[in-house]
């Protein structure tokens, strides 16, 4: 029981990570139907920037809410910088336009940084908080916690505000969204602004746990995105229930399989799970109207 | 046709008076190539690689050269950009255009085998500064290196491990490819230790959380120790886990994480008791007083922090001691031509360098013995050497 309850909790911690991660992922694709592949690298420099300010001496709150403003301006200049001159080419060139700036980022970032591993200290200390004979660190909860207001908050704004529901409109349709007297230009600012934020604050959360360096972006990416396509792309609820199964899944294999089968296992149920509900466990029916 | 072919001849006589020109100017030069990956993703080794081998030869010059003689040396290097087949061309270009005596580089053990068979063939000494066992073993009449290798490292540990009477390990590795090698090197010379393998857990390179493989460790019968094998953020992860499931068995990391950065990554608490396959470099101000390698590797340390401003490491540690071979050879050979060099490499006897004492002979060309790692021990977060 125990060891099970060690393996449930294990995967709990990774699952909020990839969680957090493919929360990220679904303002934009909601805004724009781009999986913005440079998700990653807002994590990536949530933890670095964070890192940075704080070995440079701010007390951590404050380098925190640095890393996410900084962050936050990237996701914008991106968008302006990058997205918004290709406006009106297909999603699939905005997908590596996307991954061209995250290798940007990261050589911008191994520039100014460095390429060494990086951490800041637990909000809560390091000493592990038992439960049925298994132990979690206070962190895990912090990110656990995280990646549920972040999913409250994704959910509340796109079902109770009309912001919310502009960004699911421009999605829908462009032209009929300006037509109705959206600003499409903001709509994608703003959900540029956001997905980095959120992007910065996962890195911030999870960076104790997992350590961070100028490379980690790429791995964060796929695996949130791996999260966001088995719960559903786009919708947050999808994002949450996938990085919690996908981490869940990941530790049950190497706890009583092998864990040299860890993250085949994964894939092997995702691929499964994509086979007979091509939209995802909660992704919506998409129809075509001729 | 026949105008082209004495155009060409025309060409090659030309090229011929310009390069023995070269060569009368240059006459009191020694051609040290190097070919290591400075940009790319190996530059983590390549970089301190290529600075130490500058300073130093730099260094050698000002004092007066090589030999009775006091030839200078120059150093032609390439940046391989951790490509394997640009090390390929680059040492072609070296043997053939640039025609170095001799070629120090390979910082990844891809890049020495591209490079091998160039040298091989060309009767040019060369000495990787890459990990792998393979580079050395079968020997290759012109392949030296200066590393020492992860089977060296196991039985270091495994020793250690003999010594406080454990006789059974589970043995936690990353799945990259300096765990998975490790790994292997491990499994093969454990029995000869008397220990046996009681688990055998992997880990990826950005896993992030290992409770789930060190709970199955812990969980098995009989088991007296761990032993974690990887590289980057993986072990310091398995370090807080560790501490996290309060397992009291000893713990050992290998010498990829040798360095005071994996302390700060794992918190001194939780790092507290770890020991280790380490180099002298890294624990230089720690050396006895009469220890053999104490005036090198405090030389070189202090010489590269203050040239570079960056911390000293053990990669750079590998190039000054492949350069020192070479500057040995050639001062015992008193010659600088390549066959003349390869030779006196091979006789290489008792040379101090910051990874170990280097003792060569024709069937061993890394010439290194155990004696080059100290087991280490985390301490209060500090390094303390165990006897």
């Amino acid at each position: 029981m125990s060891e099970f309850m060690q393996f449930l909790l294990s995967g709990l911690t990774v699952g909020a990570v990839y969680a957090l991660v493919a929360l990220g992922f679904t303002i934009i694709y909601n805004a724009s139907d781009v999986a913005n592949f440079a998700q990653g690298e807002f994590v990536m420099l949530g933890g670095m920037i964070t890192a940075a300010a704080y070995t440079a001496g701010a007390p951590l709150p404050l380098a925190a809410g640095l890393a996410i403003v900084v962050t936050a301006a990237i996701g914008v200049l991106l968008n302006k910088l990058a997205i918004e001159p290709a406006r009106g080419a297909p999603v699939v060139s905005l997908i590596i336009i996307t991954i061209g700036a995250s290798i940007f980022v990261r050589g911008l970032v191994q520039l100014i940084f460095d390429k060494q591993l990086h951490r800041f200290p637990a909000f809560s200390g390091d000493d592990p908080i038992r439960l049925l004979g298994a132990t979690i660190l206070p962190q895990s909860l912090w990110v656990i916690a995280g990646a549920l207001v972040v999913f409250v908050g994704l959910w509340l704004f796109f079902t109770r505000t009309l912001t919310g529901r502009a960004v699911l409109a421009t999605a829908n349709n462009r032209i009929a969204a300006v037509l109705v007297g959206i600003n499409t230009k903001y709509v994608m600012t703003l959900s540029f602004a956001l997905s980095a934020a959120i992007g910065a604050l996962a890195g911030v959360l999870v960076t104790p746990i997992t350590l961070t360096s100028y490379d980690i972006g790429m791995t964060m990416a796929l695996k949130g995105f791996a999260a966001a396509m088995l719960g559903g792309m786009g919708n947050p609820k999808g994002a949450l229930v996938g990085g919690i199964v996908l981490g869940v899944l990941e530790a049950m294999t190497a706890g009583y399989i092998s864990s040299q089968y860890k993250d085949a296992a994964a894939f092997v149920v995702i691929l499964g799970v994509l086979f007979f509900m091509p939209q995802g466990l909660f992704g919506r029916k998409s129809m075509e109207r001729v | 046709m026949t105008q082209n072919a004495s155009k060409k001849n025309v060409c090659k006589l030309a090229v011929a008076a310009v390069l023995t020109c070269m060569a009368a100017t240059a006459q009191a030069e020694i051609l040290i190539g190097s070919s290591v990956s400075s940009t790319g993703f190996a530059s983590f080794l390549g970089e301190p690689e290529e600075q130490t081998l500058k300073i130093l030869v730099d260094d050698i010059n000002a004092k007066g050269g090589v030999g009775v003689k006091g030839e200078k040396l120059r150093l032609i290097s390439y940046d391989d950009a951790s490509d394997a087949n640009k090390a390929r061309t680059f040492a072609t270009r070296l043997v053939e255009d640039d025609e170095v005596v001799a070629i120090i580089g390979g910082s990844t053990t891809g890049a020495t085998m591209a490079i091998m068979p160039v040298v091989e063939e060309a009767g040019i000494p060369f000495i990787s500064l890459a990990g792998a066992i393979e580079i050395t073993q079968p020997v290759r009449k012109h392949t030296f290196k200066t590393p020492h290798t992860d089977r060296m490292a196991c039985a270091k540990i495994f020793e250690d491990m003999k010594a406080r009477d454990l006789h059974s390990v589970g043995i936690l590795s990353g799945s990259d490819s300096f765990g998975s090698s490790m790994r292997k090197q491990c499994l093969d010379i454990v029995d000869e230790y008397e220990i046996t393998v009681a688990g055998d857990e992997i880990f990826g390179p950005t896993d992030a959380d290992m409770t789930p493989q060190l709970t199955n460790l812990k969980n098995k019968d009989g088991i007296q120790a761990i032993m974690v094998l990887g590289l980057g953020s993986g072990p310091a992860i398995v370090t807080r886990n560790y501490s996290q499931l309060a397992i009291d068995l000893p713990l050992y990391q290998s010498h990829g994480v040798a360095s005071d950065a994996f302390i700060e990554l794992a918190g001194a608490k939780e790092a507290e008791g770890i020991r280790l396959p380490g180099t002298p470099l890294l624990v230089a101000e720690l050396l006895a007083a009469d220890d053999p390698q104490r005036p090198a590797v405090q030389a070189y340390k202090e010489r590269y922090e203050s040239k570079t401003g960056k911390p000293v490491s053990t990669f750079g540690g590998y190039a000054h001691d492949a350069l020192y071979l070479i500057v040995d050879a050639i001062e015992r050979a008193g010659s600088s031509d390549p066959a003349a060099i390869r030779d006196a490499l091979e006789a290489t006897k008792g040379l101090v360098g910051t990874t170990g004492i280097y003792n060569m002979t024709p069937e061993d060309h890394l010439g290194l013995d155990l004696t080059a790692f100290r087991m280490l021990e985390i301490r209060d977060g500090k390094w303390k050497i165990i006897e």
